[in-house]
């Protein structure tokens, strides 16, 4: 007998739809037969058998929700009683790589550092969200779609521009239905071609327009930086502020999953070092659509750093017209021992290490820096004062990173407040390996931030 | 600077063939102007470099004045849009900068046009249409290219005119823009300034194929190549292309065979061409006598010449002391322009 699994269709599913059967216990198939088809918020496909024999039992109904991936969704009577294990890794149907640049194929899901939670209990409001304001669960990806929908209907400047952004509905889906609403005017497929289609839209924004430009992944803008770099950030200097470009870049940064090295660089600090652009890097769906809605209403050119990972998480929303200012930090959790300070996907791994240090009596303060330039070191230096102990924790490597240049304000600011070396949570100092097991020892994760905590309050 | 970009049967001063592209004396008068304004400016440019007032890098336009002058021509200005470039400062010029802040510019002053922020390669002037002034070798194709999607998402007719050179034409984004704008049928005209030498190495030495025109064949942007020496041939040429452009039909490669008379900038060892190939040009095909000869066919009297030749040099000395007198940028202006608004400058002290 032999399991068949609801499959992934990425790495970072989890679960999904079981949407129809294609075959009932009895029926026999052979490998390549059509059995099922599941579906997610992202994607469909087709699940294949991959062994002959007969259908034994159906153990997950059609039209069933939340299907875990890897749960056994039937059995397969082998042939002449032969049985087959599941391949290494759970999967039971073998599915087409997605081509070229499109999101990476399917793998288990990440067994790496695990998927951060949404905080619990300490995390404080936000002081910009009037009390009463009424919320709604959202994901992320969602949340940047509202963001980018909202400011569309708002202002026709407003466009959507890069690779499967409109009839594909987003290589991650975060475009879904705008070209429907908009149409190919305003949401713009590109050819494979980021340093033309971003010069393109830096051009575009000197002309007065407001693209939005989203690469498939930041991996990929780096084909692209010397127009983010030479022509958005540094010509209105270079005009004596007579040239705006008005301009939002944006995109997943970062490790997904499994995707190793070339699929899998934070640029964080590469982007923060520059002067003309700012930078922002939001943690849960309120910030990722507030600060998105600033981003694209901001005259400067923006960066606007997401990430794979979170794309399906949900999170509180405020309802409305929610934007949020670039350029402050949010305490998430108050403490008194120590503050940690973390951006994007970080964030969630410096509140679970907060809540499982809370058990061993050790009180953090979290700091989300949310905007990485201009970096708002005045809230950063205040937790400080007040805990005399520093863990920085990024995604990305890190000598001359995000970590270094808070350890070093402050180091400026708040030195006579120190009681112990501050320390820096990173990326191990080598290419994100593709292994599984070297992945999950390259990445910074919710233990490296306790291990260094409790380093600090040595 | 906008002028009617219009050609009249009355007048046929180089007497040739009656396809050839004609002007009027008073538009002869006028590019002429221009052209000279540009040889009179760059000459003076290249003589404050020397005395250390200028820094950096100078590209000189010297030879190529009719090429900016001809496309000028069918310019709407205000409307249409121009980029280029680090070999700028004809450009700016023939679109109707004030020469005074370009000079001021270069001498990197507070009455430049920039600030003295950006020097010579990098000057804007939203008022007249001219972005730039880029000092990526290609970038201002695809940013240029921008230009024209923003006048097609705006449905004006509005074009852009995209200044490269034979240098520029072997960078990768060039394609990716050329892709673009014919998917997209984008108002762009892509004008490819072939002086035959990028910096010092020629085009023989740097392209496979050496017919610039043809070099959006593969994307099916038609192409053409004009003498760049003969501004009403450049001046036609612009003018077909900008029609159809307008009417919605996308994109054009003007490819204009022109020379420089300088180095590629101030510090050129001129080891990769000889002074004979040099002379030989400026004696046989420069522009500006060129467009003197029309000139005289056209009956323009000595004195109408010598008249503007005193009040380009006018001009051009009052630009010079303009640009030595205006004073250094103020030191506050060190942190403004970074961000619109008032971003919060970050202090790290």
């Amino acid at each position: 007998m032999t399991d068949i699994l609801m499959p992934a269709l990425s790495p970072t599913m989890e679960e999904g739809t079981l949407a129809k059967w294609h075959v009932k216990a009895g029926d026999t198939v052979k490998a390549g037969d059509v059995i099922a088809e599941i579906e997610t918020d992202k994607a469909t496909m087709e699940v294949e058998a991959v062994d002959e024999g007969e259908i034994a039992e159906i153990l997950v109904a059609e039209g069933s929700e939340n299907v875990k991936v890897n749960a056994v969704i039937a059995r397969l009577a082998g042939e002449n009683g032969a049985t087959s294990s599941p391949p290494p890794g759970g999967r039971q149907a073998a599915q087409p790589p997605e081509e070229g640049k499109s999101e990476p194929a399917p793998n288990t899901p990440p067994s790496a550092a695990s998927q951060p939670l949404p905080p619990r209990g300490g995390d404080l409001r936000d002081p910009e969200i009037p009390a009463g304001t009424a919320m709604v669960k959202t994901t992320i990806r969602d949340a940047l779609r509202d963001a980018m929908a909202e400011e569309m209907r708002r202002d026709d400047a407003v466009f959507l521009i890069g690779e499967e952004v409109a009839q594909y509905q987003g290589a991650y889906k975060v475009s879904r239905e705008l070209l429907q609403e908009f149409g190919d005017r305003r949401v713009v497929d590109t050819p494979i071609t980021e340093h033309g289609f971003a010069g393109l839209g830096v051009g575009a924004a000197m002309a007065g327009l407001k693209p939005i430009v989203e690469f498939m992944t930041f991996n990929f803008a780096m084909q692209a930086i010397d127009h983010i770099i030479n022509s958005a950030a540094k010509t209105l200097y270079m005009s004596g502020g007579q040239i705006r470009a008005p301009i939002v870049f944006r995109g997943p940064n970062g490790a997904a999953s499994r995707v190793a090295a070339q699929h899998s660089q934070d640029y964080s600090s590469w982007y923060a070092n520059v002067p003309g652009l700012k930078v922002v890097a939001p943690y849960d769906a309120a910030d990722a659509k507030g600060l998105l809605k600033a981003a694209i209403r901001d005259p400067n050119p923006v960066v606007f750093l997401e990430h794979e990972m979170m794309y399906g998480l949900e999170f509180d929303v405020p309802e409305g017209d929610h934007v949020v200012p670039i350029g402050k930090a949010k305490v998430r959790r108050e403490g008194t021992d120590v503050t940690i300070t973390a951006h994007s996907r970080m964030v969630g791994f410096a509140l679970q290490a907060a809540d499982q240090l809370e058990a061993e009596g050790i009180s953090c303060e979290v700091v989300d820096l949310r905007t990485l330039r201009p970096l708002d070191h005045e809230t950063i230096v205040e937790s400080v004062k007040k805990t005399s102990r520093l863990v920085s924790a990024e995604e990305g490597w890190g000598p001359m990173g995000i970590g270094a240049e808070v350890v070093a304000r402050v180091i400026e600011h708040a030195f006579d407040y120190l009681d112990a070396p501050p320390l820096r949570v990173h990326q191990e100092d080598v290419p994100l390996p593709y292994a599984a097991n070297l992945e999950v020892l390259s990445l910074p994760g919710t233990d490296k931030i306790i291990k260094a905590v409790k380093a600090v309050l040595a | 600077m906008a002028r009617a970009a219009q050609k009249t049967s009355s007048s046929n001063p180089s007497g040739k063939l009656p396809n050839t592209p004609t002007a009027t004396k008073d538009e002869l008068l006028s590019y002429y102007r221009e052209m000279v304004l540009i040889r009179r400016f760059e000459e003076r440019a290249g003589q404050l470099y020397g005395m250390g007032l200028i820094g950096g890098f100078c590209h000189l336009y010297i030879g190529q004045e009719a090429v900016a002058v001809g496309v000028q021509a069918s310019v709407k200005q205000g409307h249409d849009k121009i980029i280029t470039g680090y070999r700028d400062h004809g450009h700016m010029l023939a679109a109707g900068m004030d020469p005074k802040e370009v000079m001021a510019e270069l001498t990197g002053r507070a009455g430049g046009s920039s600030k003295g922020k950006g020097g010579s390669m990098h000057m804007f002037d939203v008022p007249t249409g001219f972005y730039g002034g880029h000092g990526i070798v290609g970038a201002q194709v695809a940013l240029g290219t921008g230009l024209a999607f923003a006048g097609k998402y705006r449905g004006d007719d509005s074009v852009a005119f995209i200044y490269f050179g034979d240098g520029a034409a072997n960078q990768g984004q060039v394609y990716e823009s050329f892709n673009m704008a014919q998917l997209w049928k984008l108002p762009a005209i892509y004008i490819i300034e072939n002086n035959q030498y990028a910096m010092g190495t020629s085009i023989e030495r740097s392209s496979s194929t050496t017919e610039l025109s043809q070099r959006g064949a593969s994307f099916g942007i038609p192409g053409e190549t004009v003498d760049g020496m003969d501004v009403l041939a450049v001046k036609d040429a612009v003018e077909r292309a900008v029609k159809r452009a307008r009417e919605g039909a996308g994109p054009f490669i003007l490819e204009v065979k022109t020379y420089r008379y300088r180095g590629h900038s101030m510090s050129d060892p001129a080891k990769y061409r000889t002074k004979e190939e040099v002379d030989e040009v400026k004696k046989t095909r420069d522009p500006i006598e060129h467009i003197r000869a029309l000139l005289d066919a056209a009956k323009a009297t000595e004195d109408e010449i010598k008249a503007i030749d005193n009040e380009i040099k006018a001009i051009v000395a009052e630009a010079v002391q303009f640009a030595q007198e205006s004073p250094e940028p103020d030191p506050s202006e060190l942190y403004t322009d970074v961000y619109v608004e008032s971003a919060p400058v970050e202090t790290v002290q």
